[in-house]
């Protein structure tokens, strides 16, 4: 019988049941959940940018591989784009324009990934890199939030009012509304302290429901902790990021809310609001940007969940979720070269032990 | 027994059921033996034998070549063909020097060297030169002259002999039999090794996927040894991490585990250690696990060295489809085969023929950075890095950060979602510091010649110009 041997194959002549391709399949399955319900929530607008964010990534994927001589379909398959189109269409406000979708698209798939070389070697999240641009390039349409109009619902736009919405004159005036982080930041610079206007803030249990204005992804904090969980189950995430973001974050602003409650909101309220939930399971795990060791992933996630209070707290823009995390993004090689593991037999500086010191 | 936690590690699918069952077999005796003179770690044995020589079994066919080497002896009476090249069992497929026996069937032994009496209140000195003589080396793959390694009592402050039944390669079985079926035969080698090497306590670690092998071989140990059930944990069978959960200690990078009091010895060496002492018999047999998909009846097999695998697969009952790739040892660490005219030798654990549905191959995908490699390294290394410095030629950067320290176990090129070959990565990267430390020493090794040539060269031309007056003054004379 003639054998077939592998020309040049070493081993190891086993391997895991994974691959590229299933681990982005498991973060859609786990981000399906709260997809849905903010489909509900916001809409057929919301569906149609959705889609289109999505269609327009994978347009341009492979638009970018054909150009760099890579296999396009075969890299496609990965479901990579489709992974940044989800996470890009779900940090935008859920009745924007199209245009929005498709040049977010632009920022995240071409100038954030592909620039750089591709699957694995860019430096920023692509999906915020997308985020941040349009927010600087477009603050109005970044930031014409609405409250939810879930489907059938008698406020819900008609599907035909819906295309107006996503392909036509944009936003009707009136529905827009602030998010509660915009809302509370703007009372504040008009003098109006934090524990006025938190009165005026959906109440815990909508928020945490999602019944408030925000991205079209983000808001149902329930539903992003299941996928979150979910991953952290599977393995594809470790609890380091997620404890370490919501974590510091928590503690930053309880410590400040107890100092002073007027100038400072609360832990919790932080925790709530925003893209905090979606941010610390789906965005600041991006493998590609965040460091490879478990402690260097835990540091990385305080430094985002750091960042994150102090841009809502002190900066210009109420939100600082997508600023912390391509800050983070930058310092990502740095906290690896300083948190690689203890190599067995060696000290932490590398010299091999002695074993008079380790005697019992 | 309190254990100690080892880091890292993963869990690959073990399919031992396959063989695990079945008891072990014999072979019967093959047409033609292929005796290679290197089976093991060391310098290659000598050829006593010339073609045409009648041999008889256990007789030395092959002496060894100062202490790390060791000597071959005939697996069977019968008469040497002749003393020639064939291909080896090692990837390369390069010829090696062997040994060609045709047996004559009557199996008749030689006269052998008288069992040692009372070997655990002998002379150590007697054992060590027997195992020596009876060409014994580490079973579990490594094949390294176990007599070298029963002499660190002599350098070393030792305080354990862990005798390794971990057998943590998927598929493997055969220490897993020869620990249910020849469970006295080990106790009494491990015992006979411990009095060798001056160590007081001896513990046997087994894996606890192999209960029955545990139950049995705590019955055997009868208090002498300590039967210790190590968790199911991949590369758990490596030594300084099976030391290291035995003992807590951490054997010193670049260091041996005697550095730490422990050394160890695989179940099946026990086994041939046990032979040569108490029966004077050479290890000219070894029974290995032929298994893997493509094989129509998967057996443990004992078979003699020198047996060429196909004639193992043809008992087997042959192959039922044609395997992806022929493996020398677990999937996990074996290396490839590069055909089935290959003969058995001493290290040899396994012979697994893998079929496309249990490899489990797909295409090379860019690296996420997903960081498993990192999580999972028993070592501590950070596999992601050192292949990117490798991929750049920068192998000094990747020593830097610890390249050396891998012992290959192949469990990052395991886990890695992109299916990046990371431990071909450092293999080859070792074997290029390697071949350039050579080099290195090669020139300095030149130089130091040189300059002592210079040196003999000038110090001659001092001598004879002192000379030179005087014998100018006594021809005048």
């Amino acid at each position: 019988m003639t054998i077939l041997p592998v020309a040049g194959k070493s081993g190891p002549f086993t391997h895991a049941p994974n691959s590229v391709q299933q681990t982005m399949n498991t973060v859609l399955l786990a981000l399906l959940p709260a997809l849905v319900f903010n489909a509900y929530l916001f809409g057929w607008p919301g569906i149609f940018l959705f889609s289109v964010t999505v269609f327009a990534c994978v347009l341009i994927e492979a638009g970018c591989l054909f150009l760099a001589g890579q296999p396009v379909g075969a890299t496609l398959s990965d479901f990579s784009a489709v992974l940044t189109g989800t996470l890009l269409a779900m940090s935008l406000p859920p009745w924007a324009p199209w245009w929005i979708g498709g040049l977010g698209a632009v920022f995240a798939i071409a100038l954030a990934k592909h620039a750089y070389g591709g699957l694995g070697q860019n430096v920023f999240n692509p999906a915020m890199v997308a985020r941040v641009a349009l927010l600087i390039s477009f603050p109005v349409a970044m930031t014409a939030w609405v409250v939810p109009h879930p489907l059938f619902s008698a406020s819900a736009p008609t599907f035909h009012e819906s295309i107006a919405i996503t392909f036509g004159g944009g936003l009707p005036d009136t529905v827009s509304a602030a998010s509660a982080l915009g809302y509370v930041k703007t009372e504040l610079s008009r003098g109006i302290p934090v524990s006025e206007s938190m009165k005026r803030v959906p109440d815990l249990m909508d928020m945490a429901m999602g019944y408030r204005a925000g991205s079209l992804g983000e808001t149902s904090m329930i539903f992003i902790l299941i996928g979150g969980l979910f991953l952290i189950f599977r393995g594809i995430i470790s609890w380091h990021i997620p404890v370490g973001l919501m974590g510091s974050l928590f503690l930053m602003a309880t410590l400040f809310h107890t100092i002073n409650p007027d100038r400072f909101t609360s832990g919790v309220f932080h925790l709530m609001s925003g893209a905090s939930f979606l941010g610390a399971f789906f965005i600041a795990t991006d493998y590609v940007t965040s460091p490879v060791s478990n402690l260097g992933k835990l540091i990385f996630g305080i430094g985002c969940g750091v960042l994150t209070w102090v841009i809502r707290t002190f900066a210009g823009y109420p939100e600082g979720m997508a600023f912390s995390v391509l800050l983070m993004n930058a310092m990502t090689l740095i906290i690896d070269q300083y948190t690689r593991p203890r190599v067995f037999g060696r000290t932490r500086s590398g010299q091999p032990l002695s074993h008079k010191e380790k005697s019992p | 027994m309190k254990l100690f936690p080892v880091r890292g590690g993963i869990h690959p699918d073990y399919r031992k059921g396959e063989t695990s069952e079945k008891p072990i077999v014999s072979l019967p005796m093959p047409a033609t033996l292929y005796v290679p003179l290197q089976q093991h770690i060391g310098v290659s044995a000598e050829p006593l034998v010339a073609a045409g020589d009648r041999v008889l079994k256990g007789q030395r066919i092959a002496g060894n070549q100062g202490s790390l080497s060791i000597p071959q002896h005939a697996p069977t009476s019968g008469t040497i063909r002749s003393v020639g090249e064939i291909t080896a069992p090692h990837p390369s497929g390069l010829p090696q020097s062997t040994i060609i026996l045709e047996p004559d069937g009557k199996d008749e032994w030689a006269e052998l060297p008288p069992p040692i009496d009372d070997p655990l209140s002998a002379d150590p000195n007697l054992i060590r030169k027997r195992v020596a003589e009876s060409g014994i080396v580490g079973m579990g793959g490594a094949a390294f002259p176990s007599a070298v390694k029963l002499n660190l009592g002599l350098q070393y402050k030792l305080r354990i002999l862990l005798v390794n039944g971990a057998e943590c390669e998927p598929y493997l079985t055969c220490d897993d039999r020869v620990m249910r079926e020849r469970a006295d035969e080990i106790v009494d080698g491990a015992r006979i090794m411990a009095h060798a090497l001056g160590v007081p306590r001896i513990i046997v670690a087994i894996e606890e996927n192999k209960p029955q092998a545990i139950e049995i071989m705590t019955k055997a140990a009868n208090g002498l040894l300590e039967v210790v059930p190590v968790p199911v944990q991949y590369p758990m069978g490596s030594e300084r991490h099976l030391a290291q959960a035995i003992t807590g200690r951490e054997t010193p990078a670049r260091g041996l585990t005697a550095d730490i009091g422990v050394v160890v010895h695989n179940v099946s060496t026990a086994c041939a250690v046990h032979q040569a002492v108490r029966h004077g018999r050479p290890l000219i047999a070894r029974v290995l696990t032929v298994s893997g998909r493509a094989v129509r009846e998967p057996k443990n097999i004992e078979t003699l060295i020198g047996t060429e695998v196909t004639e193992l697969i043809e008992f087997c009952g042959g192959l039922k489809e044609p395997p992806i790739c022929l493996v020398n040892g677990g999937p996990m660490m074996g290396q490839p085969l590069p055909g089935l005219k290959v003969p058995v030798v001493k290290g040899m654990s396994g012979i697994l023929a893998l079929a496309a549905s249990e490899v489990n191959q797909g295409p090379e995908r860019p690296c996420i950075r997903c960081g498993s490699c990192v999580t999972i390294c028993p070592l501590g290394l950070v596999p992601v890095e050192l292949a990117a410095f490798i991929r750049k030629e920068q192998l000094d950067h990747a020593a830097a950060l610890g390249l050396r320290d891998c012992v290959s176990c192949g469990s990052c090129s395991w886990v890695c979602p992109s299916r990046i070959p990371l431990v071909h990565y450092f293999n080859y990267a070792k074997g290029a510091l390697n071949a350039k430390d050579r080099d290195r020493n090669k020139v300095e090794r030149v130089k130091t010649m040189a300059e002592a040539h210079a040196l003999r060269v000038a110090k001659a031309a001092l001598a004879k110009q002192q000379r030179t007056p005087k014998a100018t003054a006594a021809r005048a004379e």
